[in-house]
């Protein structure tokens, strides 16, 4: 690992304008708000958060995918830079190769009128990244096999697939220009769990193999603690907290993780159910509420988290937290 | 009492393709006030089984003439493969049988406000007028923890958040006092945290009204919250049936073995994943024998892929359809 991130966002915000009233104030979905996060090459980078919580919006914003609002996302790679908010149309196209995008829902990513093969290769074709049809089959073949596909299903369109070998598909598809950086948005959410630890295990296995950085996007913080190195949690568009996975786990600090890892249905029927429990649901973006976006969800909340934004400070090595009370609490 | 017997439930269905076997010979019972999880991979039969309850499955569907299902009522049995005309059939859809969907969104009509939609069901399956369908609905959206739920009444399903949609959902289904209530993947689309808020709810509603639910998951750490009973589906067939303690701490099957292996332990974070090996096999090409044995590794050549293993009594409710499970009389512990 060096200590260059591969990915790096600093103040990094998404605002999407609503139509408001006629003469009235201009509204903003504030999906991102002000995110800094930097991700080590060859790492898996988790990001967990209910919906609602600018988890896409964040990793599409680092494909540059959706217009940047505020902020910069910077990529470096043994001296190829780019600055995602003043790419050239050229840049971006290089920019694409190296950067790929992994869908949650394999059934609906993947067209029903191609063939594995054209799926697979369509990439290579856009990015005219082959030059006669022999080396696209070619690498096409290549990244199938990685990606544990047998030639014969090459020939065959996606319906006969099933779900884990779909997403099998999808991997294949976005690893095929070679990528340094993917974003795999809930890529295990539609799968059945013993098709999960298939999945996970290839991205894996993909990983060490082809020295890959993920930023793995998921609800479930069970799937991310098993895949991920380090973890962020997000809320209402912000970060709250970061830290390794282990540290996470072992010392949570913010109570909306406390809250996320006790609502995971405990696998024992006789588990006392000692949960922070969280009452209501995420609040609307457009009007988020003051001070600390969480108090009006948090068991903990005082008139000072209504009032005052949380400051982002390292509380231990790497390990950061927004929360006023993170010395006190002891989750 | 027993509320529900379901004897050799077999179901296809007739596709260009030809007829793919959804059910391969189920039965079990359900009592009152017991939640059965029925739990699976998709393509293993779960929704088709908890519909052909209802007889909500599409017209191409084909029951053998051996099946039963018979739901016990305080006015005598019903005879639910024998129902045709749909006012026969009301008994079971919505009367004494409600179902909650996994998709709130998709299950709630659009164009018609939630009061609308509840009251409608109301007024067709009791003799209640409809101000007091109005305010019962709207008493049932607070039950439900629904605030403001007079204003809420009047709302359109966009309207609301999804958990809430869910709430309203469980709300409908329970308003005309179902005997039996029929939760398919209730819990599957929304957050963790309001799954487990829902759950909670589910649980308490299930303490004071006493009904029987039949609650389908894939997500075994829900079963362990919810259910009572658990009966696990493959391809079609039930595979193994036990209390929860029994399937979850000491299951016998290689593929619910296979199934509590392959979820993420939170406890022990560097352990691999161990998943289940290869492919569901396509319905159309049902394996021969146990239909588990292309993926089983525990696998007995020559025996498993050529007969149907037999239903193993484990004792104590615990039931077994495995070769490679031995005997009780020989593993007497």
């Amino acid at each position: 690992m060096t200590d260059t991130p591969l990915i790096s966002a600093s103040n990094l915000s998404v605002h999407f304008p609503i139509a408001g009233g006629l003469f009235g104030p201009k509204k903003f979905v504030r999906a991102v708000d002000d995110v800094s996060i930097d991700i080590a090459p060859g790492t898996f980078f988790g990001l967990v958060g209910e919906s609602g919580s600018g988890k896409t919006t964040l990793g599409r914003a680092l494909l540059k995918a959706v217009p940047i609002t505020g902020g910069h996302v910077k990529y470096s790679d043994n001296g190829v830079n780019y600055n995602l908010g003043e790419l050239s149309a050229a840049d971006l196209k290089e920019y694409r190769k190296r950067a790929q995008l992994i869908f949650q829902d394999p059934y609906a990513a993947l067209s029903p009128r191609m063939t594995v093969r054209d799926i697979i290769a369509e990439p290579l074709e856009v990015m005219k990244l082959t030059s006669s049809r022999e080396e696209t089959d070619n690498r096409v073949r290549e990244i199938a096999a990685k990606c544990r596909l047998n030639l014969e299903h090459l020939r065959r369109f996606p319906h006969a697939f099933s779900g884990g070998q779909r997403q099998r598909i999808s991997i294949a598809r976005a690893l095929v220009s070679n990528p340094r950086f993917l974003v795999a948005d809930e890529c295990v959410a539609a799968l059945d769990v013993s098709i999960q630890a298939d999945i996970l295990n290839l991205l894996n296995s993909l990983q060490t193999e082809l020295g890959l950085t993920f930023l793995f996007i998921s609800h479930d913080l069970s799937v991310v603690a098993h895949t991920c190195d380090h973890v962020a949690v997000m809320y209402l568009g912000q970060i709250v907290e970061i830290a390794p996975t282990k540290k996470l786990f072992s010392k949570t600090l913010h109570p909306y993780t406390k809250a996320l890892l006790s609502a995971i249905p405990d696998l024992d029927p006789d588990a006392e159910k000692t949960a922070t429990k969280l009452e209501g649901e995420i609040p609307s973006p457009i009007n988020p509420p003051s001070g600390c976006k969480f108090h009006t969800r948090c068991p903990f909340a005082q008139d000072r988290c209504t009032a005052e934004v949380p400051e982002w400070r390292e509380f231990d090595d790497e390990h950061f937290v927004a929360c006023h009370f993170a010395d006190e609490l002891n989750l | 009492m027993t509320l529900l017997k379901v004897e050799n439930l077999t179901l296809g269905f007739d596709t260009d393709e030809g007829r793919i076997i959804a059910i391969d010979d189920i039965s079990f019972e359900l009592e009152s006030g017991e939640v059965m999880g029925l739990v699976g991979e998709s393509g293993s039969g779960k929704s088709v089984t908890a519909k052909s309850l209802m007889k909500l499955n599409p017209d191409n569907a084909v029951y053998d003439p051996s099946t039963r299902i018979t739901l016990t009522l305080d006015d005598g049995d019903v005879d639910v493969m024998s129902l045709r005309t749909a006012r026969e059939m009301q008994v079971v859809r919505g009367g004494a049988v409600s179902m909650i969907f996994q998709e709130p969104m998709a299950s709630f009509a659009p164009a018609i406000s939630i009061g609308d939609q509840m009251t409608e069901q109301l007024l067709l399956h009791s003799s209640m007028s409809k101000r007091e369908a109005t305010e019962l609905s709207i008493e049932m959206l607070n039950h439900v923890g629904i605030s403001d739920a007079p204003s809420r009444f009047n709302q359109y399903a966009f309207e609301l958040s999804g958990g809430m949609r869910q709430r309203a959902m469980i709300a409908m289904a329970l308003s005309t006092k179902p005997k039996l209530l029929i939760a398919d993947e209730p819990t599957t689309a929304l957050d963790v945290t309001i799954q487990a808020q829902v759950i909670d709810l589910m649980k308490d509603l299930v303490a004071e009204y006493g009904m029987g639910i039949i609650f389908i998951t894939h997500d075994l750490g829900v079963i362990a919250q919810t259910a009572d009973r658990v009966a696990v589906m493959y391809l079609g067939k039930i595979v193994e049936t036990g209390t929860v303690r029994q399937i979850i701490r000491s299951p016998k099957h290689p593929y619910t073995k296979g199934l509590l292996n392959a979820l993420p332990d939170l406890n022990d974070l560097g352990a691999p994943l161990t998943p289940v090996a290869g492919d569901i096999p396509s319905p159309l090409e049902r394996p021969p024998g146990c239909v588990f044995n292309t993926r089983c590794p525990e696998v007995i050549e020559g025996r498993c892929d050529a007969a149907l293993p037999e239903v193993t009594d484990l004792g104590a409710g615990h039931h077994v359809s495995c070769f490679a499970v031995p005997q009780p009389v020989e593993t007497s512990v």
